[in-house]
């Protein structure tokens, strides 16, 4: 608008500013990047392993069920939410409640917060697969082989007792302790991974959105280009559909358990990234008359699709994986039995091996019984592989194991760690996002900052907090970061934000905002949702979520070579200290909403939002600054 | 006999991670009873090896063993291959005996292809105590491995554990070159990305600077910068209408 460029004009000579050309709020380029951007941001590491593994647990296709329930009354409504409130007040997290009203401008301080939080773990994460892309270049694949002890006589004794996997896994990249309380030393190999991925994100995030959406045209697309391949790839395999199978037969008797449909709830909430702040963001950078009904029916569609679509090579190569096993172990087996019945070699195949194995256990039950042959059954090998029992394990153990026994293992690890990497790059964006733009709004740096410098400050402070999780427990602490700050937290804020519009602002001036920018009121089912629905789930799913988590002490499990039943992880309670940097964790960033309503309340400035008050089109915070400082110094 | 009775079979754990497809021999222990069983030594192949064989009386088909094994080819040719190559191991670790194809029994073969064998001196029924015929065995293992083109996986002597191959350590560790181009390319991506602004704003400076004096020059009215876009609003700048530098 001319406003804009006429402030832009006189202000040029005293400030300079490296904004884009229209000469004040950051711009998309085109609707295309504003999608790629959500989509990118609610479609992350979590896709492609959490939801599978729900999915398993939870008897296989009937998860689905609870799933799509939470998506439609729960996950759509807030996505619309979200978007709606962010593209019609065209402000961040912080902003938006500020403006509908300052009692709860609490909230955004909320999202800053988890924001922050989140985004230091999850890069966390980042760093370990840049250490798993940088190890795939070499043959043989360093997890494919134990290494040798000290007197070169054997294997390394804990690499022999578990898999090399696993060794890779906890030794070599971790460099595990094991327990949380002892923290070890900082692993130097990881401080150098991490210092890359955040280098990585801050190019990404060097402009602002005006650099972020250029990368994300190829970090939201390329993801998708390899799952297709791996789907393809993962179908040829043998024993992909066994897995498939077992992922797709329903289970009905687990809809019973209250536990499913929690969990649902709160897979759909942290897969959907509502709550951070980063999508009101994103949002707010539109055009007004933009029909944000669709996008958000789009970005929800999108990302519970991109999880079934991501289950089916996970679970083929699962299948795979299985098989694998199952045909080891009959292996196994056979050289056994040649070998004691003093069979010539070949007799026994896999292919008659059930007919052999019938016949020799009830001709000579003795001889048979001696052997002590392990059983090789295929449903529990599909049951066993899944085993990591937290689920930052699974991408590194089991896909690692499969992707050794397919052939040109390089090519496959190298895609499939790249492709994480973009996946959670992407939701990267979101995060760092959330920060940046509350930040700006609350005004806590001075305005001469250039935004280089304050994405560069972001990315360095937390840099600086995630040394933690390089110590040598820190994967521990990720497990406590990942369980606590995107669980609870998020519920309670997402309340406050359907309260927040739906009782602060009015579902009158609501409807009208959207009636507004597109074109046509929401329907009764919005309305229900956002009224009634919405907020009644997320209280259900927020008190059960908390009396679950009450009802017992909080445990985590532990690798410990000196555990007797190892290679089982060890099973142990979080010591004092830790429980209460957990409680923090919760606590912390909802704090601010009690605290900032408190504040409002009592310097009783309870103003009533009104459209025509806030949304001044001449209403430039900047420009009356500027005049402000100018008449006073010429004064 | 009874001097054999006592002889414990080594042990018959022969298996865990070993392919099928695999030839097996197993040493036997020799006790120091020797020279009384010296007379009893002749018929090594029946005597020895059905004394602690289960009840199966071996010997004639230890005899007659062919090969009918798909997987691999057994005859007496390759029994004899075996036998030379062990003598050729004997005779390269006792440097010069000349142990001959003759020195080597074999007994209690199997269709699995797997056997039992004793060594003797050359020329006498000595045999060689079992510690000795293992040393020799590590020593040309290779050797032997390489004459039926097996491995130490497929080819396994009870008891003798292959010595394993050290891991390849390459000289620039790999994951360095990656991290390296990688690194490299952020690294020059961002001073680029900020160094680019700055550039840029100084040549515009420039540009504006001789812009400038073109224009002084020309003496244009209002032309000055920016003049043209927009409508200018007087009420909120206090002194002139363009700012001094």
């Amino acid at each position: 608008s001319p406003n804009f460029l006429l402030v832009g004009y006189l202000i040029k000579n005293r400030i300079c500013t490296s904004d884009s050309e229209t000469g004040g709020s950051p711009k998309w380029d085109n609707k295309a990047q504003y999608l790629l951007t959500c989509i990118g941001f609610a479609v992350g590491i979590g896709n492609v392993w959490r939801f599978p593994y729900l999915c398993q647990i939870y008897g296989g296709g009937a998860f689905l069920i609870p799933y799509l329930i939470a998506l439609v009354f729960e996950g759509l409504p807030l996505l619309f939410l979200e978007l709606a409130v962010g593209q019609r007040l065209r402000k961040g997290s912080v902003g938006v409640w500020k403006t509908i009203n300052p009692v709860i401008g609490g909230v955004g301080i909320g999202c800053l917060i988890v924001s922050f939080l989140v985004g230091v773990f999850y890069n966390t994460i980042l760093a370990w697969v840049l250490w798993y892309f940088f190890h795939s270049f070499q043959e043989p694949l360093p997890w494919s082989t134990c290494p040798l002890n000290e007197s070169r006589t054997d294997y390394n004794l804990e690499c022999k007792k578990s898999t090399p996997v696993n060794y890779f896994w906890y030794r070599e990249t971790l460099n595990i302790t094991p327990d949380i309380e002892i923290s070890g030393s900082v692993e130097w190999g990881m401080v150098i991974c991490l210092a890359s991925a955040w280098c990585i994100v801050y190019i990404c995030f060097i402009k602002g959105i005006d650099s972020m959406g250029k990368a994300v045209y190829v970090t939201s697309t390329f993801p998708y280009l390899v799952l297709t391949i791996f789907l393809i790839r993962a179908l040829t395999l043998p024993g992909a559909t066994d897995g498939l199978l077992y992922l797709f037969t329903p289970d009905w008797q687990t809809l019973k358990n209250p536990r499913v449909w929690l969990d649902a709830a709160t897979q759909i909430f942290f897969s959907l990234s509502v709550a951070f702040g980063g999508l009101i963001s994103f949002s707010s950078y539109n055009e007004e008359k933009n029909n944000c009904e669709r996008d958000a029916v789009l970005v929800g569609v999108i990302n519970s699709a991109t999880s079934l679509y991501a289950s089916i090579p996970v679970f083929s190569i699962l299948g795979f994986k299985a098989t694998t096993a199952l045909n080891a172990c009959k292996d196994e087996n056979i050289l056994a039995l040649t070998n004691h019945f003093e069979f010539s070699d070949q007799n026994i195949t896999l292919q008659n091996y059930d007919y052999w194995y019938e016949y020799l256990n009830t001709t000579y039950p003795g001889k048979f019984q001696s052997l002590s042959l392990r059983e090789c059954d295929l449903q529990k090998l599909l049951k066993q592989v899944l085993t990591p029992s937290y689920s930052t394990g699974l991408a590194f153990i089991v896909f690692t194991e499969a992707v050794i026994s397919m052939p040109g293992s390089q090519v496959w690890a190298v895609l499939f760690f790249v492709m994480l990497f973009s996946l959670g790059l992407s939701s990267m964006f979101g995060n760092i996002e959330g920060v940046l733009s509350p930040l700006n709004e609350l005004k806590l740096l001075p305005r001469w900052i250039p935004k280089e410098l304050t994405s560069a400050i972001i990315c360095l402070i937390s840099f600086l907090v995630a040394l933690l999780f390089t110590l040598s427990s820190g994967n521990y602490w990720v497990e406590v970061f990942n369980g606590y700050v995107g669980s609870v937290p998020l519920l309670i804020i997402a309340l406050f934000e359907i309260i927040g519009v739906i009782y602060f602002r009015g579902m009158k001036t609501f409807s009208d905002d959207i009636y507004i920018m597109t074109g046509k009121r929401p329907n009764i089912f919005w309305k229900a949702c956002w009224m009634v629905i919405s907020p009644l789930l997320l209280l259900v799913v927020f008190v059960a979520y908390v009396i679950v988590q009450a009802q017992t002490r909080p445990t985590y499990q532990a690798w410990n070579p000196d555990y007797e039943k190892f290679p089982e992880t060890e099973q142990k309670l979080y010591p004092d200290w830790v429980f209460a940097i957990i409680i923090l964790l919760c606590v912390v960033p909802v704090i601010s909403i009690p605290l900032v309503a408190l504040y409002q309340l009592l310097r009783g400035r309870f103003r009533k939002s009104s459209v025509g008050m806030e949304l001044n089109p001449y209403d430039n915070d900047a420009f009356v600054t500027d005049t402000q400082e100018q008449k006073t110094q010429r004064a | 006999m009874i001097a054999y009775a006592d002889f414990k079979i080594e042990s018959l754990a022969y298996f865990s991670k070993k392919m099928p497809n695999h030839v097996r021999w197993v040493l036997q222990q020799i006790k120091s009873r020797i020279e009384r069983l010296n007379a009893l030594f002749r018929p090594v192949m029946h005597y020895n090896c059905s004394a602690h064989h289960e009840g199966t009386n071996m010997t004639e088909e230890a005899s007659n063993i062919s090969s009918d094994t798909a997987a691999y080819p057994w005859s007496k040719n390759e029994m004899f291959l075996f036998r030379a190559a062990l003598a050729f191991a004997m005779r390269d670790y006792t440097n010069g005996e000349e142990f001959g194809v003759s020195d080597i029994h074999p007994c209690d073969e199997t269709k699995r292809v797997s056997f039992w064998f004793v060594v003797t001196r050359p020329n006498t029924t000595d045999l060689v105590d079992k510690g000795t015929v293992e040393m020799a065995i590590k020593k040309s293992r290779n050797r032997i491995n390489g004459a039926f083109l097996l491995t130490d996986q497929t080819l396994e002597f009870d008891g003798i554990y292959p010595t394993l191959a050290a891991p390849v350590s390459p000289d620039t560790p790999p994951w360095l070159i990656v991290f390296g181009v990688v690194m490299g390319a952020v690294s020059v991506g961002i001073i680029a990305l900020l160094a680019y602004p700055l550039v840029q704003r100084k040549l515009k400076k420039n540009k504006d600077a001789d812009d400038e004096d073109s224009d002084e020059e020309t003496g244009v009215k209002t032309a000055e910068i920016g003049a043209n876009d927009g409508i200018y609003n007087s009420t909120f700048s206090d002194d002139e209408r363009f700012t001094q530098m």
